[in-house]
């Protein structure tokens, strides 16, 4: 544990009132930060501070606190998700600054994302790529033994690594075109490489890049962005999967 | 209040099954004439959605978070139990069915608890069908591994992710239904009341958390499914926005609300490490499957924790369990501890932590091998403490995680209030005294795939529903309701943060009423506990208005809640004159110094009756008759 003194740092937040209002970056001194703060919880001590003089604090949104709900994102001084490799905002903790910093903090910048207000931004848009095909269709009650149905232990290891997507949108959020090509990709990978996501294989792969299309995200041109900040370290393989599964679907599907 | 489990009769095989056959069937093309209403997207809520949109009945559902999918079931680690005996060790219905009565300490339900072992492994095979990517082995089948209080291997997993792939594979099915018409979500909605309209549960009130606008919405039934209170504590392993008060809403319109005292501390997450700490981060338990918990012999032993030679460590939970060792109960482990501090054995900065010690399975198994498995668990203590785990022994302390307490439920599910419905953690069911790790994620997809589509047909088929719409004047009155506690809050103009009273709440709760509670320290909370309740109504500082996204304002809501909830939390523990699982009264234990039950006068649930504001509330019992299992003291040695 880090006993280091406390210390003080600036940080300029972007503060937008409601999603068609004008929105500015505000500079906010906080003082007394223990190295073993995480970054939210800084942020919990200046909306404090702003709270009891009667002032509108942050909103931020954040719930696990452990980096798995996928509710927090920032983008820390220019980096999605701030500097840590392969962890969310609220993993931060402010060891990684100095005093006098001065740290920027904005939301996620993104077309299909507009902001509700300050640092909160609406993603149903991921809801809806999913809602397009991200299942297997298999209703309730119907399933066999699941054992019966071995899987192949590099599949289901693989798979897992693409079904951890935390859904939080830090991939489209740093892609400079805003796709959302990883997210889509890995759910796409996820179900395909495992036996039971078999039959829907071509159906999903043609609804879920439509649905991405209709959202109005942008394409992918190999820039990496999405890997580099995805805090679950989802690779761009998953792309390539998704590209592959949709061109074959295009060639055989019958729909 | 009358509390009829309506358990079915015959031999305990045979109930859920005779139960079904029974129970009435609403024809298929009359269930899309009804609307139910779930509140609640994680396991319990999405898999009910889920299952009763295939079957055709019209669905709303209604989750706090931007998308149900990050429901605080998402951040389950360790794994979900089944008594598949897939590793033949031993395994079976009838041994999780004991083993989870005995774990909660013989003090729940057992035609519950042996419906939920029944269930269990239909819920393994549901979850692979539907891509839920379990760790397997070499031959492509599904892998287990140990858990608390049971000395089988049938805890099923998905690396340190569990409840993120159980999550994401119910909401999945979901969207699904969403897709095909039969599932409306309704994200960024907090229920704030329960519309009852001629007895039954009839519709809820809820506010739009973007534009703060009140919204009405009815249905012929009402499913809870909003998760545990543990944030009581303030501190606890929960995610933020876990609450009461859609429980305490349900309680104060007449819902039973049972054993709100069984709280369950879990013995390793990581300490605090200062006042602004906002939350406590769990490290699973599936750690103790390798790691051993020990503080050093002597009391204020200074060493840094690898100079202290093996002979001078004392493995407490081996030493005192040694059936069990490490594997004890969360309630009896977090006890250990506790005891080892109090005595002086604490370790780290504060004191207030013992060792987890990786060093010995290192050595056996290689430090790969243990990365394989926990890798993720170990960068999250580094990311925290900034401490290597393979290196240098975790250090942990117990901390408030779950809660077995919640709305009393009859066999079918459904509270005390008709048409009004409880399933995962909102409901009291099938934990007892104290829950066994991997048994919350069975239990809330228990409830939801398989429990609640069966059941509620019970309930629509053998009732008459007058029409009722949102425009009717219960719902207006409802609003009316919430609209003045908001304004009254926002009125009060004062200087102190919603968080401050949360925080002071919850010191009174972990000190007085934490993990030893006794007569002196409870009656101390009594009396507090309406001091800080009244500080708050005078001198609460809250920014901003109702009709816009205000975060201060949901915060203050939910606090205002625990503020009440918790003094009925406390009356039911100094009721409660037995030591029973995570409940532990000081006064009451065996000459070992372990939980001592009362069977003869605590061998029941208690549910607490809401009788009107600034009245006391009623105590009311369900007698719990154990014709399957022989009573007997747990013991784990
Ligand atoms: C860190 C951690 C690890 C755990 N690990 C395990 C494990 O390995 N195995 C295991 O079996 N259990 C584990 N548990 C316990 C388990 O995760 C929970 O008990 C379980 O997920 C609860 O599920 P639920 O569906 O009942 O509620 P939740 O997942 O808590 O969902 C509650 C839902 O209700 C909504 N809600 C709440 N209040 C309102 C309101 N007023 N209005 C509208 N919506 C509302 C929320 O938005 C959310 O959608 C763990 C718990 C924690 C904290």
């Amino acid at each position: 544990m880090n006993n280091s003194k406390h210390f003080n740092v600036t940080i300029r937040v972007w503060r937008q009132s409601g999603p068609d209002e004008q929105g500015r970056m505000v500079p906010y001194e906080v003082k007394d930060i223990s190295p073993d703060m995480s970054f939210l919880e800084m942020i919990d001590v200046l909306n404090e501070n702003l709270i009891k003089k009667n002032e509108q604090p942050i909103t931020v949104e954040s719930d696990c606190r452990e980096g798995i709900c996928g509710c927090c994102g920032l983008v820390v001084n220019g980096e999605v998700h701030g500097p840590d490799e392969h962890s969310t905002v609220c993993q931060l903790h402010m060891r990684r600054f100095k005093d006098g910093d001065i740290i920027t903090v904005e939301p996620w910048r993104v077309r299909s994302f507009p902001i509700i207000k300050d640092l909160a931004v609406d993603r149903s848009a991921l809801d809806r790529i999913i809602q397009a095909g991200g299942y297997i269709s298999v209703n309730t009650g119907a399933a066999p033994d699941a054992n019966s149905i071995p899987v192949n232990k590099d599949n289901a290891e693989e798979a897992m690594d693409s079904a951890a997507c935390i859904g939080c949108g830090a991939c489209v959020a740093a892609c400079p075109n805003g796709a959302a090509m990883l997210f889509t990709g890995a759910k796409i990978s996820q179900l395909a490489l495992l036996p039971q996501g078999e039959p829907e294989k071509q159906t999903r792969a043609l609804n879920m890049v439509a649905a991405m299309d209709c959202e109005k995200f942008g394409n992918c041109s190999n820039e990496y962005e999405c890997e580099a900040v995805c805090p679950k370290d989802i690779k761009v393989s998953n792309i390539a999967r998704m590209n592959r599964e949709f061109m074959l679907a295009n060639l055989f599907s019958k729909h | 209040m009358k509390l009829d489990a309506q358990i079915p009769s015959g031999p305990i095989e045979k109930k859920w099954d005779s139960h079904k056959f029974n129970t009435k069937l609403v024809n298929p093309n009359n269930k899309r004439k009804f609307d139910i209403l779930v509140v609640g997207t994680g396991l319990a809520g999405a898999s009910a959605a889920a299952s009763l949109g295939e079957l055709g009945y019209n669905v709303k559902v209604f989750c706090l978070q931007d998308t149900p999918r990050r429901a605080h079931s998402i951040a389950a680690q360790g794994g979900i139990n089944a008594a598949k005996n897939y590793p033949n060790d031993g395994d079976s219905v009838w041994r999780l069915f004991h083993d989870t009565i005995k774990g909660g300490d013989y003090r729940a339900r057992e035609a519950n608890v042996y419906r939920l072992a029944q269930i269990s492994n239909q819920i393994i095979d549901h979850c692979a069908a539907i891509g839920v990517p379990f760790g397997r082995e070499y031959g492509g089948l599904l892998s287990t591994r140990s858990f608390g209080g049971a000395q089988v291997s049938r805890t099923f997993y998905t690396r340190g992710q569990t409840g993120q792939q159980l999550l994401l594979g119910a909401y999945s099915a979901m969207m699904r239904q969403a897709a095909a018409g039969t599932v409306k979500i309704y994200p960024r909605r907090e229920m704030a009341d329960i519309v009852i309209s001629n007895g039954r549960a009839r519709g809820i009130t809820v506010r739009n958390l973007v534009t703060g606008e009140l919204e009405n919405y009815s249905g012929h039934a009402v499913l809870l499914c909003t998760g545990g209170y543990a944030n009581v504590f303030y501190l606890s392993t929960n995610a933020a926005l876990c609450n009461v008060s859609a429980a305490w809403a349900a309680y104060k319109k007449g819902a039973g609300l049972a054993n709100p005292c069984f709280t369950q501390i879990h013995p390793t997450c990581i300490p605090r490490s200062g006042e602004h700490q906002s939350k406590l981060t769990l490290m699973s338990e599936s750690l103790r499957n390798d790691g051993r918990i020990w503080v050093p012999k002597t009391k204020g032993d200074k060493r840094h924790a690898n100079e202290i030679p093996e002979g001078e460590r004392d493995y407490f939970l081996e030493r005192r369990y040694p059936a069990f060792g490490n594997l004890v109960p969360r309630d009896i482990a977090s006890r250990a501890s506790k005891a080892m501090i109090d005595e002086g054995r604490g370790v780290g900065p504060t004191g207030l932590s013992v060792y987890l010690d990786f060093r010995d399975s290192i050595k056996r198994k290689g430090e790969d091998k243990i990365r394989e498995e926990y890798g993720n668990l170990f960068d999250m203590y580094h990311q925290i403490t900034d401490e290597n785990g393979y290196k240098v022994p975790m250090r942990i302390y117990p901390a408030s995680h779950y809660t077995m307490g919640g709305l009393w439920v009859d066999y079918n599910l459904m509270t005390t209030v008709p048409g009004l419905f409880a399933l995962g953690e909102a409901n009291f069911s099938d934990h007892g005294a104290n829950r066994l790790g991997a048994s919350a994620l069975m239990q809330g997809l228990a409830d939801g795939f398989f429990v609640i589509p069966a059941t509620i047909g019970g309930y629509l088929g053998g009732s008459k529903f007058e029409p009722v719409n949102a425009t009717a004047a219960e719902f207006k009155a409802g609003e009316s309701a919430v609209k003045n506690k908001l304004n009254k809050l926002l009125a009060i103009k004062g200087k102190k943060t919603p968080t401050e009273f949360h925080r002071q709440l919850g010191n009174v709760m972990w000190n007085d009423c934490g993990m030893g509670r006794t007569e002196t320290t409870l009656k101390k909370a009594l009396k507090k506990i309406p001091e800080i309740r009244e500080e708050f109504w005078t001198n609460l500082a809250l920014p901003g208005t109702s009709m816009e996204m205000n975060q201060t304002l949901e915060k203050a809501f939910k606090v205002a809640d625990f503020l009440e909830f918790s003094e009925l939390l406390v009356k039911d523990a100094l009721e409660r004159k037995e030591s029973c699982g995570a409940h532990f009264r000081e006064e009451s234990v065996t000459p070992e110094g372990e939980a001592r039950r009362d069977d003869a006068n605590f061998s029941h649930a208690a549910v607490w009756e809401y009788k009107g504001e600034g009245k006391e509330p009623a105590l009311n019992k369900e007698p719990l008759v154990f014709e399957n299992i022989k009573i007997a003291e747990r013991n784990y040695k």
